[in-house]
C-alpha cells in the first residue's frame, strides 16, 4: 500500500535574553549548577513571578516575521505535572490566548518549488531543569539553573508531507531565529530543540491516522534518521496488522532507533488555568511598532536584494544567506571594494573551505572582509592572477599583512609589460620547436603546454589573458 | 455538578495524594458540596460580561530584560535534605 507521511514539528527555541523569563536570575550557559537558580526558579514559597519584557518583544519579532496574528492581549497558565526539574509542580505556559496566533512560513524544497506551512501558534513557556542520572548512591541529581529560561514554542500545522519537507521547515525556522537575534540556535546546547508528530494513511484517505510524538532530537541529522526510523515503524507496525499507539518516543542516537517513554503512557492531564500570579498582558500598539522598527532584513528578503543588486544566481544568494554572519561578512567584502559575483565565490568557497579544515566559525576568521576585498580588488585589476591570488589568500590567512604588502614583499605583481611577456614566449618558442611543429601541423591542445612553459618561466605571474593572446598569435603566425 | 468516586481518586492520583477509601468517600461528598454551592452563581445572567482572566482589571507590568540576582546557591541548599556536587538529590526518577 502507498502511504502518505504526516508530520507536525514543535520548535522550543530558547530565548537570548540575559535574564530569566520570570526572574532575575542569569540564563549563561554553563555556570556551576544551581548558582543561577534563585528563590523564584526554586520555587520557594512566597515568591512572584515578574515578566521580562525582552522575552515579550523578542515573541513579537518572531510573530511579525511569520506574519502572524497577535492579539492585544495574552495569558499565562499554568500547565500542572510532577517532575523533580520543574520545582513548583507546573510550568508557566500560556494556553488560551498565546502571544502569536496564527501564521506560516514558506520554505524552500529541491528543485526550486516551495511550500508554505502553516504555524499553528508560538507561545512563551520557562524551560524546566535539567535531571542527571549519573550514580549518585542510587539518587537522581538536579541542577535548576536552566529552570526559568525564556522559550518560544513554535507549534506547525500538520502540512509537512514528507521527511524533506520537516527538515526543511526546522531549519528555516532555525535560520529566521538566528537571524531575527532572539535565539543563538546551539542545538548541541539544546538552545533550540525540536519535536516531531509523525503519523502514516493510505494515500488518498482524509483523515489523519494515529500519531507519535518523537523527543530528544538535538540536530538536522538526527531528526531526519529519528523521522526515517519511526516512519519505517509505524508502516511494519500497520503492515503486519497492528496499530500505532498514541505515545511519546524518546529517540536514541547511539542506536539510532525511537523507544517508548513508558512513565507518559498515562494520558496527559495537565489542568491547565490562568496563573493567578500573572496579569493578562497587553500588547499595545507602541510595543508592536518598535518590534517592528527592530526587525532586521529577513533571509528571504536578503535573498532577493542580493539577487537584485549583486546581480547574483538564485542559488548563490541562497546560499549566501543561509546564515547571517556570512551574508554580512560578504557585504562587507564587497564593500571593501571586491566584485560581487568574485566575493560570493570566495567567500563561500576558498574562505568556506579554509575554514572547514580549520574548524572555525566564520566570526574567527583569520581574515577579515577587508582584506579579502583587497584581495579581490587585485584580481579584478590583473595585478594578479586568479592562482597567485590563491597563495595571496594563505599569507593573509596566516597573518603576513593584506593583499598588497604581500604581494609586494613576495614579488608576486602579475607581469603585464607585454614586451616582456613576448620575450619569455619567444624563448620558449624557440626551446621546443618540436612541440611548436606538431601544434602548426593541428595538434592545437599543446596551447595548455605552450603556457604551462610561460608561467613556469615567469614563476605564474604572467597575466593568463595575455599570454594566451600573444601565444596564439606567434603560434599561428 | 457533582463529583463520583472515580473522579477523586483520578484527581488524588494527579496531585499524588495517597487517599484510602473512606477519605475518598468524604472528599467526593465535600468537594461535590462545594461544587454545587459555586453552582448557585449559575442563576446570573452572563451574556454580556467578557470572561476575565484574572480577577484584577489591570494589566502586567513588565521587567526589564536584567541580571538582578547573585549566587546565593549556599542558603538555598541549607534547607535541602540532600545535596551533592552542587546538585540537589531526589529519588531516582529514571526507568
Amino acid at each position: 500500500m502507498q502511504w502518505e507521511t504526516v508530520i507536525g514539528l514543535e520548535v522550543h527555541a530558547q530565548l537570548a535574553t540575559k535574564s530569566k523569563i520570570f526572574s532575575g536570575a542569569s540564563i549563561a550557559y554553563g555556570a556551576e549548577p544551581n548558582t543561577q537558580a534563585c528563590i523564584v526558579d526554586l520555587g520557594f514559597p512566597g515568591v512572584l513571578p515578574v515578566l521580562n519584557e525582552e522575552a515579550v518583544n523578542m515573541a513579537l519579532k518572531f510573530g511579525l516575521a511569520v506574519n502572524a496574528e497577535i492579539g492585544e492581549r495574552s495569558i499565562f497558565a499554568r500547565k500542572n505535572y510532577f517532575y523533580p526539574d520543574l520545582p513548583k509542580g507546573y510550568q508557566i505556559s500560556q494556553f488560551e490566548l498565546p502571544i502569536v496566533g496564527k501564521g506560516s512560513l514558506t520554505i524552500d524544497l529541491e528543485g526550486g518549488t516551495q511550500k508554505v506551512i502553516g504555524i499553528t501558534r508560538a507561545h512563551l513557556e520557562e524551560d524546566a531543569g535539567k535531571s542527571l542520572h549519573e550514580d549518585f548512591h542510587g539518587m537522581t541529581g538536579i541542577d535548576l539553573n536552566r529552570a526559568g529560561t525564556p522559550l518560544l514554542e513554535i507549534v506547525s500545522e500538520p502540512d509537512m508531507r514528507s521527511i524533506k519537507e520537516a527538515v526543511a521547515y526546522a531549519r528555516k525556522i532555525h535560520q529566521l531565529v538566528v537571524y531575527l537575534g532572539i535565539c543563538d540556535g546551539n542545538m548541541q546546547e539544546g538552545s533550540f530543540r525540536v519535536d516531531a508528530n509523525l503519523s502514516i494513511r493510505p494515500m488518498g484517505q482524509e483523515p489523519m491516522g494515529t500519531r507519535t510524538e518523537l523527543k530528544n532530537i538535538n540536530s538536522f541529522r538526527f531528526l531526519e534518521r529519528a523521522l526515517n526510523f519511526e516512519l519505517e515503524r509505524q508502516i511494519d507496525l500497520v503492515e503486519s496488522g497492528g496499530q500505532v499507539v498514541q505515545e511519546t518516543r524518546l529517540y536514541d542516537a547511539d542506536r539510532d532507533e525511537t523507544r517508548s517513554m513508558r512513565s507518559k503512557e498515562e494520558a496527559n492531564d495537565y489542568r491547565y488555568f490562568p496563573d493567578p500570579d500573572l496579569l493578562p498582558v497587553e500588547i499595545n500598539p507602541a510595543r508592536l511598532d518598535a518590534a517592528r522598527q527592530g526587525m532586521p532584513e529577513l533571509p528571504d528578503q536578503k535573498r532577493a536584494r542580493f539577487e537584485s543588486d549583486y546581480n547574483l544566481s538564485a542559488d548563490d544568494a541562497g546560499k549566501l544567506t543561509q546564515s547571517r554572519p556570512q551574508a554580512d561578512y560578504f557585504e562587507a567584502t564587497v564593500e571593501a571594494g571586491a566584485n560581487p559575483k568574485m566575493a560570493a565565490n570566495w567567500v563561500m568557497v576558498e574562505l568556506g573551505g579554509a575554514l572547514n579544515k580549520a574548524g572555525l566559525e566564520l566570526n574567527n576568521s583569520p581574515v577579515s572582509p577587508s582584506q579579502l576585498g583587497g584581495l579581490l580588488k587585485r584580481i579584478a585589476d590583473n595585478t594578479i592572477s586568479g592562482k597567485i591570488a590563491k597563495q595571496v589568500f594563505e599569507a593573509i590567512w596566516n597573518g603576513e599583512g593584506d593583499a598588497d604588502s604581500v604581494i609586494e614583499a613576495r614579488g608576486l605583481k602579475q607581469i603585464t609589460d607585454s614586451g616582456a611577456i613576448e620575450a619569455i614566449i619567444d624563448e620558449v618558442i624557440a626551446n621546443n620547436p618540436k612541440q611548436v611543429e606538431q601544434f602548426r601541423a593541428g595538434k592545437e591542445k599543446l596551447l595548455g603546454f605552450f603556457v604551462g612553459q610561460v608561467m613556469k618561466a615567469t614563476q605564474g605571474k604572467a597575466s593568463p589573458g595575455e599570454v594566451n593572446k600573444i601565444l596564439l598569435g606567434k603560434l599561428k603566425g | 455538578m457533582s463529583l463520583d468516586h472515580s473522579d477523586v481518586e483520578k484527581i488524588a492520583h494527579l496531585a499524588r495524594m495517597a487517599l484510602d477509601e473512606s477519605q475518598i468517600d468524604a472528599y467526593t461528598k465535600d468537594l461535590s458540596n462545594i461544587l454545587g454551592l459555586v453552582e448557585a452563581l449559575e442563576i446570573a445572567n452572563t451574556d454580556h460580561v467578557e470572561p476575565m482572566a484574572h480577577p484584577l482589571h489591570m494589566a502586567q507590568r513588565l521587567r526589564q530584560d536584567q541580571v538582578t540576582e547573585k549566587d546565593h546557591r549556599e542558603e538555598n541548599q541549607s534547607v535541602a535534605p540532600s545535596v551533592e556536587s552542587g546538585l540537589y538529590l531526589v529519588p531516582q526518577v529514571i526507568e
